[in-house]
Order: structure tokens, then C-alpha cells, then sequence
């Protein structure tokens, strides 16, 4: 009786583990310091996090469906680069548009080779990451991208704008968010993607196309790369164009952290967003009690190995694993 | 013939012809094209290229160890910048300040040993939490970046000591000491690799860690020496490198591991572990610092070093499948 217990308690923390410790952490800061709580201090931190937050949306459907993406941080540097330099030349009407259509292309390039070609995921995105980078260094001559006229444009909204008492980024996130787990949750497509990436094998024997279903996971991903990079462009109307390097990391870091397993076949819309504001409420109440910034990295470091380690020990019902 | 001999021989020498190529193309492209007048093919130019390809190739060494052990790591960059500032903060430290010139093995083996701890730590994690390495370097590669930025903020630490100065840029027989380091490395990686237990248990967990379970072979030390071993690498490299330039940024190392890996990968291992070798890493290193280096001297910029990189990789992942697809039965999707 006592050992069902033990495994039931270990089964709802390895569940339900990461809302806990989130709750600990907002009442822990709370205490540490009054402000971290305050509606405009959570809405900064929300704020802050739609950009890596966008991103992580893309990235659940690609580690969902059994693939890695490295590549939306030069993605994203690129969306942004690409939209800055046009928004002069074409105005923004044409190009966000454009902006987008252009990324998407890149998306469909890793799509096919990933999809079709079944080429390793974390070979080719990784291959993707420099190249990516290399193609926005071309574009712009390695020289920052400014918008001429700052003030005159309409297209500071979406990074800078408000909207029903609310900032337009955390509007565009939560946005982005419900329509992708709607997606995710109640269509034959989210359900597939779910199939492809618990067994693969298994998918194709039921007819379930799984070149098709990783191909438009890599462009939702890019799609979600370019909406980033069209927030990032339009809260800073200029930018240097290694602005997402790195994130790719940070996001993936958020995916893991909501649970979903790099094995693919698990893992949902909700979760990835508690992994961004973890992350994003870890980064903020941390600085908020006076430690330097690099103390979220020893935090986050920590955090990602728990949560997963978790994760599995509840799954296996032993903590420690059983590698000889 | 046995079918397959074609592709495993242009497989396993694919990297050299491709090392060919570059060389035939950048010194044809730089008769017409180069900004200098020295030859591309010239020999000073060569030896430059090995030392230069040192810190990279050296940490290469560890991560084919690694990846052969079906497992990957993502913190040598860190590692690689904590055994930086560990050696040149530690040559100032007053305990030491008696010791003169004899503070630099001191300083060495303090930067390695930190290097080898750093590197055990994720395998030990590895071992005996079950998370996934990627997971686990992952991590490790913020935390280890958090400690980088501990020691002095976001301002560079520096210290020049002209003896080890002197040392680095030293030549014996004409090669640099960095190269020196580089081919030690890569020579004593290949003895365990091919010519100890460790080396093929390794292969054999990386290729089937269940059956490398039944066969009675303990996976848990092995992957956490093999760590180790990386930790180690990414320590020597350090204390290679910051030996001559005396001066660390807290973000240096960050892209190393992508470098890296894709000299690893050009070198034929496969990344979900079980083949490949030394030998073809050295390969893979020579190939990326030769396309580095001839595609500045054609006067392209590093843009296209990225570009052209990122697509040599994604092109051998398709050849790598096209010659690796004659009979298997695929499942047709």
C-alpha cells in the first residue's frame, strides 16, 4: 500500500512537477521582494518573453514530432534584418509580407530535407544555424539595419504599441499561442504530428504522411521565427544582425522545461508557455533581489537538468537511473 | 567486390579528396582572385593553418570520443572559457607569488584539472540521472557560461606572462607548439580509441547500448571518462591558446561547439554514435580551416564562410544518404 502511494506521489510531482515549483518560485520571490508580483511588473516580464516565447510556440511542433530546430535564432536575425531593409525600400505594408514569404522559404528548405530526405534534424538545422547566418551577413553587407524615419512610422505597433490596455507583443504571443493549441489540440494535424513523433514507423503503417506532417511543423516553426523577428524589428526599428544568436538555445531550453520530450510524441502548447515564463519570471525575480545577471544562468542550468530528471524518474519509478 | 565497398571507400576517404578539391580550387581561384601576392599552396602558409586549426581540433578529438559513445556535448565552449580564466587568474593569485616561472605548470594543471572536473560533472550527471546528454550539455553550457562571467563580470581577464608567451611561440622542427598539442592529441585519442578496452567499449555502447549491457560492459563509467576526457581536451586547448594571447572575453568559446561538431560530422562519425574516427575528425578540422582560410585569401568575407560551411554540411548528410540507401529496404512514405 505505502509503495502505491510513494509511486502515485512520484507519478503527480513528475506530472504536475514544473506547475509546483513554478508556484514556489512566484511565492518565494514574493517574499523576497513585494514588487516581483505587481500587475506591471508580470506584464514587463511577459513582455519581455514574447519574442524567445513566439519562437518556443514553433519549436513544440518541430520537438513534437520527433526533430530538433537550431536554426529560428538565425532565422529570426534574419526576418529582422530582411524587414528592417525592405520597410524602407518597399514600405511596411509590402514588407512583412515579403518578410515572411522569404522565411517560410527557409522553413521549406529544412522541411523537405528533414520531411522528405529524412536527414538527421540536429545535423541539418545546425548546418542551417551558419548558414542562415551567413545569408542575413550577405544581405546586409554585415552592417547594422536602421529605419531612416523612426518616429513617422505606423510600424513600431507591433513592438511598441498597446492595444485593449495591453502591449501589442504579449497580445501577439497569447494570439499565436491559443490559435497553435487549438491546432495542436482539436485537429487530425495536431494529432498526427503527435503519431509521427511517438512512433514513426507506426504512423506510416496507419497512413498517417509523415514527410508531409514534419514538413509544415518546420514552417510553423519558421512562421513563428519570422512573427519574432517582426516584434524584435519593430520594438527596436534597427538591429545588428546577430540579434537572435543564441536564442535557439534559450527556446529549446524553454520547450524542455514545459515537459516536452526530446524524443518526440510529448509535450503541448500550455507547458511550453509555463517553460517561457518560467524562465522569464527566474530572470526577473532574480535580478529583482539584487544578483547579477549570470546567476539566472546557474539557476536555469540547474532548473533544466531537474525538470527533466524529474520528468523521467517518475516515468521509470526510481530516481536514480539504472545505467550500470 | 562486396556490394558496399564503393561507398565505404569513398566514404572514409571523402574528406581527404574533398581537402584535394579545396586546395586545387583556392590556389586556381587565388591566381586570379587573391588580395596578396604569396601563393595559397605556400608552406609557411600550411604550417599556419595547422596552428590555427589547434584549439578547434584539439576539443574535435574529445567530442569524436564522445559522439562514438552515442553521446554529444554542447558546454566545451564554456568549459574552454573557464580553463581560460582559470589559468590566467590563477598565475596572479598571492599563494603563488613566490613561485616565479614555476607558477605557469601550476597554473596549467590548475586550468586542465578544472577542465577534467567540469567535463566528469556532466557525466557523472549523465550516468546517474539517465537525462539525455544533449539535455544535460545543454545546461551545462548556460551554467558553465554563468561561472565564465562569476570570476570578473563582463569585463576581460588578463594576465601576459612572457615566459609562457615565449613558450607558445615556440617552434620545434618547425612546427608551432599548437600544433604540436594538436598532434598529440589527435595520436593519443586514436591509441584509446582503437587500441584499448575503453576505447571499444565505447564503439560498442555507442552502437548498441543494450546489447553493450548484456555483454556485461559497465556504460556508466565509460561515458563518464569519455566526458571527462572531453573536459580535459577543452582545458588543453585553453591553456594552448591563452598561452600566446594572454587576454579572455567572458563570451569567448561561445559557437565552439557547433565548430566542432561540424568538423566531427565532416569527418564521417555518425552522430547517433557507434563509427568513426579520429583520424577522419583531423580530416574534417584541416577541411573547415583550409575553407576559412582559402576563402579569405579569395577575398570573400566570413559571411560566406558561414554560408558555405552550413551547406558543405547539409550536402554530406544527402550524399552520406544517398550511398548509404543501396540495400535497405526503406519504407516507402
Amino acid at each position: 500500500m505505502a509503495d502505491i502511494t510513494k509511486q502515485q506521489i512520484g507519478a503527480f510531482l513528475g506530472k504536475q512537477g514544473i506547475l509546483i515549483a513554478f508556484f514556489a518560485f512566484l511565492i518565494g520571490f514574493t517574499i523576497a521582494n513585494p514588487k516581483f508580483l505587481t500587475p506591471d511588473n508580470v506584464l514587463s516580464v511577459i513582455r519581455s518573453s514574447a519574442i524567445l516565447g513566439v519562437m518556443a510556440l514553433g519549436v513544440t511542433f518541430v520537438v513534437i514530432s520527433g526533430n530538433l530546430d537550431l536554426s529560428v535564432g538565425s532565422m529570426m536575425s534574419f526576418s529582422t534584418i530582411v524587414v528592417l531593409d525592405l520597410h524602407d525600400k518597399i514600405g511596411p505594408a509590402l514588407a512583412i509580407p515579403a518578410m515572411f514569404a522569404m522565411t517560410l522559404a527557409l522553413g521549406a528548405f529544412i522541411g523537405f530535407l528533414v520531411g522528405r530526405l529524412k536527414l538527421n534534424s540536429l545535423i541539418v538545422t545546425l548546418g542551417m544555424l551558419s548558414a542562415i547566418h551567413g545569408l542575413t551577413l550577405t544581405y546586409s553587407g554585415g552592417k547594422n539595419m536602421d529605419i531612416a524615419d523612426k518616429e513617422g512610422t505606423w510600424f513600431s505597433v507591433f513592438g511598441q504599441g498597446e492595444a485593449l490596455g495591453l502591449p501589442v507583443p504579449i497580445l501577439m504571443f497569447v494570439a499565436v499561442a491559443a490559435f497553435l493549441g487549438l491546432v495542436l489540440s482539436k485537429t487530425s494535424f495536431g494529432r498526427k504530428v503527435y503519431a509521427v513523433g511517438g512512433n514513426s514507423t507506426a504512423a506510416t503503417f496507419s497512413g498517417i504522411p509523415r514527410a508531409r506532417t514534419v514538413f509544415i511543423c518546420y514552417l510553423i516553426s519558421a512562421a513563428c521565427a519570422a512573427t519574432a523577428g517582426l516584434i524584435q524589428a519593430s520594438r527596436s526599428l534597427g538591429s545588428q544582425n546577430t540579434v537572435g544568436q543564441g536564442l535557439e538555445l534559450e527556446v529549446l531550453a524553454a520547450v524542455i522545461l514545459g515537459g516536452a520530450s526530446l524524443l518526440g510524441g510529448s509535450g503541448t502548447i500550455f507547458k511550453t508557455v509555463i517553460g517561457v515564463l518560467i524562465l522569464g519570471f527566474i530572470q526577473n525575480g532574480l535580478l529583482l533581489i539584487g544578483l547579477q545577471f549570470y546567476v539566472q544562468f546557474i539557476v536555469t542550468w540547474v532548473i533544466i537538468i531537474l525538470a527533466v530528471w524529474l520528468d523521467i524518474a517518475a516515468k521509470r519509478g526510481k530516481l536514480w537511473s539504472q545505467i550500470a | 567486390m562486396k556490394p558496399g565497398t564503393v561507398s565505404t571507400a569513398l566514404k572514409s576517404g571523402a574528406i581527404w579528396g574533398f581537402i584535394i578539391l579545396e586546395l586545387i580550387f583556392f590556389s586556381v581561384m587565388g591566381e586570379f582572385m587573391a588580395i596578396s601576392d604569396s601563393g595559397f599552396l605556400d608552406w609557411d602558409n600550411m604550417l599556419l593553418l595547422l596552428k590555427q586549426s589547434a584549439p578547434i581540433g584539439i576539443i574535435a578529438m574529445g567530442m569524436t570520443l564522445v559522439m562514438v559513445n552515442g553521446n554529444i556535448d554542447l558546454s566545451v565552449g564554456a568549459t574552454f572559457a573557464i580553463a581560460a580564466i582559470v589559468l590566467l587568474d590563477s598565475m596572479t593569485w598571492p599563494i603563488f607569488a613566490g613561485l616565479g616561472d614555476w607558477v605557469i605548470p601550476v597554473a596549467w594543471v590548475l586550468a586542465l584539472s578544472v577542465g577534467t572536473l567540469l567535463g566528469a560533472l556532466n557525466g557523472l550527471i549523465v550516468w546517474k540521472t539517465g537525462v539525455d546528454a544533449f539535455i544535460v550539455t545543454l545546461g551545462a553550457m548556460l551554467g558553465y557560461r554563468g561561472i565564465v562571467f562569476m570570476f570578473n563580470g563582463e569585463q576581460p581577464t588578463s594576465h601576459l606572462n612572457w615566459t609562457l608567451v615565449d613558450f607558445a611561440e615556440a617552434e620545434v622542427l618547425g612546427l608551432a607548439t599548437a600544433t604540436w598539442f594538436l598532434l598529440a592529441a589527435t595520436g593519443v585519442i586514436w591509441f584509446i580509441m582503437t587500441k584499448t578496452v575503453h576505447g571499444r567499449n565505447a564503439y560498442a555502447i555507442g552502437d548498441n547500448r543494450a546489447a553493450a549491457v548484456n555483454a556485461g560492459i559497465r556504460v556508466g563509467p565509460h561515458m563518464m571518462i569519455n566526458f571527462a576526457i572531453i573536459g580535459f581536451l577543452a582545458g588543453l586547448s585553453a591553456v594552448v591558446f591563452y598561452s600566446e594571447s594572454g587576454s579572455v572575453n567572458p563570451n569567448d568559446g561561445q559557437l565552439y561547439e557547433l565548430w566542432v561538431i561540424t568538423a566531427v560530422v565532416l569527418g564521417g562519425t555518425k552522430i547517433t554514435g557507434g563509427a568513426g574516427s579520429v583520424i577522419g575528425t583531423f580530416g574534417g578540422v584541416i577541411a573547415i580551416q583550409l575553407l576559412r582560410k582559402g576563402l579569405g585569401h579569395i577575398g570573400a568575407d566570413t559571411s560566406t564562410v558561414n554560408l558555405v560551411i552550413g551547406l558543405i554540411l547539409v550536402v554530406v548528410l544527402i550524399l552520406d544518404r544517398q550511398l548509404n540507401m543501396k540495400g535497405k529496404e526503406e519504407l516507402k512514405v
